[in-house]
């Protein structure tokens, strides 16, 4: 399951995740900041609601006529002089970059932020078939170094880190000799990447949004690895999920205009790089070759029916930032590089109900993610939806299997609440200290049975906090963002 | 430049047309026109030079310095900025409109008074291109379309504006004449749509730039200066 992340059984992570105090610590102050930073930029444009409508509206168009858009943007690029791959499998899609690479002889690779690659798990087979493979967006750099230390929210996937790890990790692997400033730690990064850009064959980039008509595609950064990787590398190989595109540039406009504002707040981000076939003759920088990898993997099945709308997702985790159940148990809990709401909806729809039929109910379906979604997602809606088609599964289902199936139950009704409510107690956890700042521990530290025996108080804690959390739910709503 | 191949498209596409319930769709599709149309009221009637002003404010908050001058005194100011850099090594497009704006004399100049080395990109030297902008303390370009609401300079590459150039060297100036200043992205994406549409191949890579590179992927705390330029200054110039 390449979709999959950590401990095989949920309530496993989610211990792990309740343990962590320095997670949850820097969890709760992250999406803090990136919820307010992006209800200020939605009140600051101005006419929000319209907004999300215009979006919503471009999704919808362009999800309905998705086969007419994807073939429009892979004849454009075959005229340019790149070549496309649709790939229906994850195997598929890594086999195909797997050949081009052969084909290079190219040892070195350097990688921007994708979640598609990580979905497909195509470090793993580049790595298996003896490349050097360098993710080099600061986070995704920061947790490979960490011996692939797995993301826990899709803009920020060191978010569960602090420095004073990250500067261990760097000391640990790289030997690093100075302080845990971010500044500090960044210009070493910096420093190291450098070498590595300029040294690599093969540049692999996510994509953001492809632009049917001009066989374009758009990705949206802050940090410039993906200019970095998209300029040096002589071969660049681009994989993008299939329902990443938008008909024209006057729609990357809206969505671009949306995604950077849900996602961090800002106007549009420091680079927005629209990238147009390999370079054109005479050009000194860019690729020669480009190859555009467009992938299925289970995506087609969620077409026609009633969780189509999970395809709108522009990936900027504003739900996942408003998640009280995300910011309690943090991304590893859910078990999918996809955490938060939207993953709650699509882990199971990509990877089946077998494995992820608990996440559904990691939800209090208190409906803040519905309400920030950028292109309006009725995300709670359809975790009622898994709900209920879990409960007739279950309802066909052997009493064994019922009976294995009530271990997922854990926040369903009021009586739930209390089951999670003890499970979120700030524990007294003995953390495996070095140099006065946590790292790594052998899993949970206390098991499960233990947890299970902490008292009522902890249960009125989570109610108080849960009816706080509602209400500035609704003051956001009065607010009108 | 030879077509590019297509690999297993058909067998993909059918397959979604199947899902989506319906027949393949291979023609005729058209955009709808949107209910909303939202995205054109923001700093509409704005004038130019209150563009600039909302340029200048935005600039506070990307991190980027702003410089007003005229083309008279363009060169200095420019020379200010290089200078404020510390920088020796300077990189730039070739692009005409440094001969336009009278620049090339002065930056040929300042090799003997400043000690200031003024390098142009060269397609004939590529690789040699790329090693010096790397090397350089300063990448300057002139900025193609500007977007008042959000603080960016549009670049469209082409065999003189390397993508290097505003990218590799440690700090960036972007020349904004004013005259390229419009509200927002949608009147730089219009643009292109509409040069799509009257049949132009698009630049093979258009640049979005907005301030310095950045990240905030350690606890969220804002570091400027990652992989690409650690500060940039946009000189916006009076040209008409
Ligand atoms: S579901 Fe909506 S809010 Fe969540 S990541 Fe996707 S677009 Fe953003």
């Amino acid at each position: 399951m390449p979709m999959h992340i950590g401990e095989k059984e949920f309530t496993k992570r989610v211990d792990k995740g309740l343990e962590d105090d320095f997670m949850r610590g820097a969890v709760r102050s992250a999406q803090g900041r990136l919820q307010t930073n992006r209800a200020n930029a939605a009140d600051e444009l101005g006419d929000w609601e319209e907004w999300r409508s215009l979006g919503q509206e471009i999704r919808q168009h362009t999800m309905e006529n998705l086969d007419f858009y994807l073939q429009q943007l892979s004849d454009k690029i075959a005229e340019l002089g790149g070549h496309v791959y649709f790939a229906e499998t994850a195997d598929d899609a890594n086999n195909y970059v797997s050949e081009v690479i052969a084909n290079k002889n190219a040892k070195k690779i350097a990688k921007s932020k994708s979640m598609v690659t990580e979905e497909i798990a195509l470090n793993d087979i580049l790595e298996e078939n003896g490349c050097e493979v360098v993710e080099t967006d600061l986070g995704e750099y920061i947790l490979q170094i960490d011996d692939h230390d797995p993301p826990s929210h899709i803009v920020a996937p060191a978010l569960h880190k602090n420095k004073e790890q990250i500067r261990d990790v760097f000391k640990e692997k790289l030997g690093y000799t100075k302080t845990e400033k971010p500044e500090e730690l960044t210009l070493f990064a910096r420093e190291k990447l450098r070498k590595e850009f300029l040294e690599a064959d093969v540049g692999i980039t996510g994509c953001n949004f492809a632009i049917a008509e001009s066989g374009s595609f758009a990705l949206v950064t802050n940090e410039g690895n993906a200019r970095m990787v998209s300029t040096l590398p002589k071969t660049q190989i681009t994989v993008m999920g299939m329902e990443r595109i938008v008909p024209t540039w006057e729609e990357l406009d809206v969505l671009v205009s949306l995604l950077t504002r849900a996602a961090v707040g800002q106007k549009l981000t420091s680079y927005v790089t629209a990238l147009t076939g390999p370079k054109i003759e005479g050009e000194v920088d860019g690729p020669e070759e480009f190859h555009l990898v467009i992938v299925d993997n289970g995506r087609s099945k969620i077409l026609g029916t009633e969780f189509q709308e999970a395809l709108h997702c522009i990936r900027c985790a504003a739900c996942i930032n408003v998640c009280p159940v995300y910011r309690h148990v943090g991304g590893h809990a859910y078990g999918s590089i996809y955490p938060g709401p939207i993953g709650a909806v699509l882990t199971p729809l990509l990877g089946g109900y077998d494995d992820y039929k608990e996440l559904p109910y990691a939800s209090t379906l208190c409906g803040a993610c519905t309400e920030v979604c950028p292109v309006k997602i009725p995300l709670h809606e359809q975790l009622v939806k898994h709900r209920r088609n879990i409960v007739e599964e279950e309802e066909k289902s052997d009493l064994a299997e019922r009976l294995a199936m009530q271990g997922f139950s854990i926040v369903a009704g009021s009586g739930n609440l209390y089951k999670l409510a003890t499970r979120m107690a700030p524990l007294l956890v003995t953390p495996f200290v070095k140099d006065g700042s946590i790292s790594k521990g052998p899993g949970p530290v206390k098991p499960w049975t233990d947890i299970r025996e902490f008292p009522v108080p902890q249960k009125q804690r989570f109610r108080d906090w849960f009816k706080n959390r509602e209400k500035g739910g609704s003051e956001r709503a009065k607010r009108g963002n | 430049m030879p077509k590019g191949e297509i690999k297993n498209r058909d067998k993909f596409l059918n397959n979604i047309a199947t899902n989506l319930g319906r027949e393949r769709r291979t023609l005729g599709v058209a955009r709808p026109r949107w209910k909303n149309q939202v995205q054109w009221n923001v700093l509409s009637n704005h004038t130019e030079d209150q563009l600039v002003d909302v340029l200048e404010k935005q600039c506070k908050s990307i991190h980027t310095d702003l410089v007003r001058t005229d083309q008279e005194n363009l060169a200095q100011t420019l020379l200010g900025v290089i200078q404020g850099y510390g920088g020796k090594s300077v990189m730039t497009w070739d692009d005409p409109r440094f001969t336009t704006y009278h620049l090339i004399n002065p930056f040929e100049s300042w090799k003997e008074s400043q000690n200031i080395a003024v390098h142009q990109w060269d397609v004939e030297n590529g690789e040699e291109s790329i090693r010096i902008a790397e090397q350089a303390d300063v990448g300057i370009t002139f900025s193609d379309i500007t977007l008042a609401e959000s603080g960016t300079v549009v670049l469209f590459s082409d065999k003189g504006k390397g993508r290097s150039v505003s990218l590799l060297p440690a700090t960036y100036i972007a020349i904004v004449p004013k005259s390229t200043l419009v509200p927002r992205m949608s009147q730089a994406t219009r643009e292109i749509h509409q040069r799509v549409e009257a049949g132009e191949r698009v630049a093979s890579c258009v640049n979005f730039i907005t301030g310095p590179s950045n990240s905030a992927d350690i606890e969220m705390n804002l570091v400027v200066g990652v992989h690409g330029p650690i500060k940039a200054t946009y000189i916006v110039v009076e040209d008409r």
